[in-house]
């Protein structure tokens, strides 16, 4: 018994470091101010607590190791002043980490100024990403993936549309839920380009672990060709294939669940579909994004992420060929 | 006393059912449940057989009606027939009904549409979910209580849950019109 435990642990061990070295989320690997400030935290933290941690086993087995004497007024007398002492040390090292917590999580949800802004709004089980704007026309909505420009502050205006969910990307800045009926704001900086996974953090139900999102960090020159090419409708079907993935679209079910600007379809109750091939994943970072796989997510949705909100639509062979081509085109 | 501990052990393994929640038919039998074979003025009328064989899922069956309550509220029943108690189509909870309180009526009120205003949903939605909406309608204006319930409302509750009937205002209102 006690010798499978070990061999497993040696198995484990090695794996669970295997994930150290990776960037994509971690928060032990900083990638903006915020991030970095909190993984500095954690470091002094343990650091510290380690320390005391040894100091204290040191004199627990010294004190094992003393033979024990006889009492006398003078050890007594002793003792007290070795607990005063102690006492008052861990009252002075928690303040003192009380007050490094605070100084490096107090300026986290600091206006900065001249911020994106980006409203995110968490439904069971996907995200749905509005980029803000002053001007009307050059706010649009997107889902399951957020751009962001290397250096520059971004607001994350997070709410919820039916139960509790939390953001968190880990490289970039602790957790902040998303709360029906609330606004909630997080402030994220990059500094690093790179592409960082965040995760719903809050129980919210069945596929709750399934509720994951692309963060796509990169220079500002980027970020605006991404966002000029998202401000425009869907582009229009180029081969009789996807004018027929079109038409059936627009027609059926589907119409009423997702939106494709630049076509009739406009139903909010799922992801935005109108440049969904230009994004990484689908269904919320469970599958990339290819032909195959939203051919394959189509015709059955509630087996590759069973009880979520998409029903299977009954269609026919042609009819999901012609679909998928047409959703595939949309980049 | 060790039979008191037999019983109170067999009795605890009651709870242990599952209610089981069918989260998709398949194709073939979504294309048989929408075969209702109803009556010439579209009133009433036979459901689909295979609806027994499955054990009528869309009645009692909290998953079932829960998902038809939400769709309730996603597919904008709540604009023309509010919580239930009608606005600008009938009310759904008082008893009285235009088409018929069966199942098949209201799926083929949901499905077709009726000709007074209530738009058609067959083309917008699948033939589970319509069963499901179904289910649920039914439980608004049930006067029978049940054993299964959709989760409560996130707003303020228009008559007591809906496993609770009889509809309080179905004992005293006339129909709205
Ligand atoms: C009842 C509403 C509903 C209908 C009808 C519906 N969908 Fe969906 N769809 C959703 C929801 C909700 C999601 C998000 C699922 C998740 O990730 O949890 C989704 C996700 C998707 C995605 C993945 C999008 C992404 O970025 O993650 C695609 C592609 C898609 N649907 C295509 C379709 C097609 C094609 C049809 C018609 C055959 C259709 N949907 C019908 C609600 C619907
Ligand atoms: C545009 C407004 C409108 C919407 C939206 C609407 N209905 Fe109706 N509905 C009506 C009207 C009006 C009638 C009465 C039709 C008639 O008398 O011919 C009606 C009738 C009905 C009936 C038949 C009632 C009876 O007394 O027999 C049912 C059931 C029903 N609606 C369910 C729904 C459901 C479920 C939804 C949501 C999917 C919905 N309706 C959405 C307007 C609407
Ligand atoms: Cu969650």
């Amino acid at each position: 018994m006690i010798r499978r435990f070990w061999r497993r642990m040696a198995w484990i061990v090695p794996l669970a470091c295997s994930a150290c070295g990776e960037t994509f989320q971690s928060a032990l690997q900083p990638a903006g101010p915020h991030a970095a400030s909190l993984a500095r935290l954690i470091w002094s933290f343990t650091a510290i607590c380690g320390v005391i941690w040894l100091l204290v086993m040191l004199v627990l087995l010294f004190a094992l190791w003393r033979r024990h004497r006889p009492a006398e007024a003078r050890h007594e007398r002793r003792a007290t002043a070795i607990i005063g002492a102690a006492v008052a040390a861990t009252v002075l090292i928690i303040t003192g980490l009380t007050l490094m917590s605070y100084a490096a999580t107090r300026g986290l949800s600091d206006d900065a100024p001249d911020p994106v802004v980006i409203r995110v709004r968490g439904y069971q089980w996907w995200w749905e990403v509005t980029y803000a704007d002053r001007r009307p026309e050059r706010t649009f909505v997107t889902a399951n993936e957020i751009h962001i420009p290397l250096h520059r502050p971004v607001r994350l205006e997070l709410t919820a549309a039916d139960v509790i969910h939390s953001f968190w990307v880990p490289n970039l800045a602790g957790k902040q839920d998303l709360i029906p009926g609330r606004n909630n704001t997080l402030t994220i900086v990059a500094d690093a380009p790179g592409t960082y996974r965040a995760q719903c953090a809050e129980f919210c139900g069945l596929q709750h672990a399934h509720m994951a999102l692309p963060v796509i960090a990169e220079d500002a020159a980027a970020f605006d060709t991404w966002r000029q090419a998202q401000l425009a409708e869907a582009p229009a079907p180029v081969t009789a294939e996807q004018a027929a993935g079109r038409d059936f679209f627009t027609a059926g079910p589907c119409s009423a669940c997702h939106t494709v600007r630049g076509t009739s379809a406009a139903g909010r109750l799922g992801p935005d579909l109108t440049h969904v091939a230009s994004r990484q994943t689908i269904a919320a970072g469970q599958l990339p994004t290819t032909r195959g796989s939203l051919a394959a997510w189509i015709a059955d949705p509630q087996t590759i992420k069973p009880g979520n909100n998409m029903p299977l639509v009954p269609m026919t062979p042609d009819q999901l060929q012609s679909v998928s081509a047409w959703l595939a085109s949309l980049r | 006393m060790i039979e008191r501990c037999v019983l109170f052990a067999v009795l605890s393994l009651t709870a242990c059912k599952r209610e089981m929640r069918d989260l998709r038919s398949d194709p073939p039998e979504a294309a048989a449940l929408d075969q209702v074979r109803p009556m010439e003025n579209r009133i009433g009328g036979a459901a689909p057989r295979i609806m027994y064989a499955l054990g009528q899922p869309y009645e009692g069956n909290a998953y079932q009606l829960n998902q038809g309550k939400r769709l309730y509220d996603w597919f904008g029943c709540k604009g023309c027939h509010a919580q239930g108690g009608g606005v600008i189509g009938p009310a759904l909870m008082d008893g009285w009904w235009r088409y018929g309180s069966d199942p098949v009526s209201i799926y083929l009120s949901l499905r077709d549409g009726r000709p007074n205003g209530m738009p058609a949903f067959g083309q917008r939605m699948t033939t589970d979910q319509m069963w499901q909406l179904t289910g649920y309608i039914r439980s608004l204006g049930s006067y029978r209580p049940s054993t299964a319930a959709p989760s409560r409302n996130d707003e303020m509750q228009a008559r007591p849950a809906e496993n609770r009937g009889p509809a309080a205002a179905a004992l005293i209102a006339r129909p709205s019109r």
